[in-house]
């Protein structure tokens, strides 16, 4: 199974990303640099976190124009799972790939601490694996992660259960406290229509090793490739 | 011909910088600054013959790139004068 990884210039958690996928979980991956118009064979790509082009105009503005976003799209327009991790998340959105934009954090500061999310939804290629309601500990390193859409818009993704994790208590409380952001709704990440995009702000890729803290975040990788595997399966009947 | 983009948060998005400005103003003593937004100034040098064509530009850049509309607005300000 082969993973992309999108460099963008500025990414900083692309060798986080490969390491997770290449050392803990033994696959393939492709390292692929924004420039490039193809995602070449790839089974899922993930654009990590980091701060594409400095963070220049908005976090993730100058990224969506990147050659390589017409590759992603049009891989996820034929169904191919696209995780966007932090700033990934942020690109995704800015280019239009997935709803609501990113605010400066409430309290104006950096957070850089484990958090844990509440899995909402496991109809994705990401969460396949999960249990409803499964609460996960993985870390945060972000300042504009504070989620923000219409309320309308907040109320159709709700309706069409596209809030896959929500940020919550260690117990899967959501409740004020444990929104380490001023997320709408402690929303942590979301899906698309077809639910094969996803974005999320915390780092699953930062947490694929126990004695580094956390191994909850392998739950969404391991996910995906089950559901690679089966699609192939499928395919192969 | 020289366009001055604005962009703000949209009234209905917090800003929690234009906050952090207020509060800092009140603990000066300006107790008369009632509200704080914080934006973005763009200056943009157009290639355009006259001023219709220097707005419908500038609001084609500022709503595809300099402004995200999902939680900003921005106001467009021609100057045909040169100085």
């Amino acid at each position: 199974m082969t993973f992309a990884v999108v460099v963008f210039p500025g990414s900083n958690c692309d060798h986080e990303a490969q390491y997770m996928a290449e050392t803990v979980l033994g696959q393939q991956v492709r390292m692929v640099w924004h420039k490039d118009t193809s995602l070449g064979d790839a089974d899922v790509a993930i654009l990590p976190g980091g701060f594409s082009h400095g963070d220049y105009l908005r976090t993730g503005a100058i990224a969506r124009f990147s050659p390589i976003m017409g590759a992603v799209k049009a891989f996820a327009d034929r169904g191919g799972p696209v995780m966007g991790i932090c700033n990934g998340f942020q690109i995704l959105q800015e280019s239009g790939m997935l709803p609501g934009a990113m605010l400066r954090n409430r309290d104006l500061r950096f957070h850089c601490e484990y958090i844990h999310i509440r899995v909402e939804q496991t109809d994705t290629p990401f969460t396949g694996l999960c249990t409803p309601g499964q609460v996960l500990r993985v870390p945060i390193s972000h300042g504009e992660g504070n989620f923000f859409a219409e309320p309308d818009v907040v109320a159709q993704l709700e309706r069409e259960r596209r809030v896959i994790f929500r940020y919550t208590t260690a117990h899967g409380e959501a409740v004020d406290a444990a929104n380490p952001n001023g997320s709408v709704a402690g929303i942590a990440g979301v899906c698309n229509v077809a639910r094969n995009v996803v974005g999320l702000m915390p780092h699953p890729e930062r947490a694929s090793e126990r004695r580094l803290g956390s191994d909850d975040g392998l739950m969404l990788f391991r996910s995906v490739m089950d559901a690679i595997a089966a699609r192939g399966a499928m395919q192969a009947v | 011909m020289k366009v001055r983009v604005l962009v703000t948060l949209k009234p209905s998005v917090f800003d929690p910088q234009g906050r952090a400005i207020m509060e800092a103003l009140h603990s000066l003593g300006y107790d008369k600054a009632a509200d704080v937004r914080q934006g973005k100034y763009f200056l943009l040098d157009l290639n355009v013959g006259n001023t219709a064509e220097a707005e419908k530009l500038a609001a084609d850049i500022a709503d595809r790139v300099l402004a995200n509309p999902v939680i900003e607005s921005f106001k467009i300000e021609v100057d045909g004068t040169a100085k």
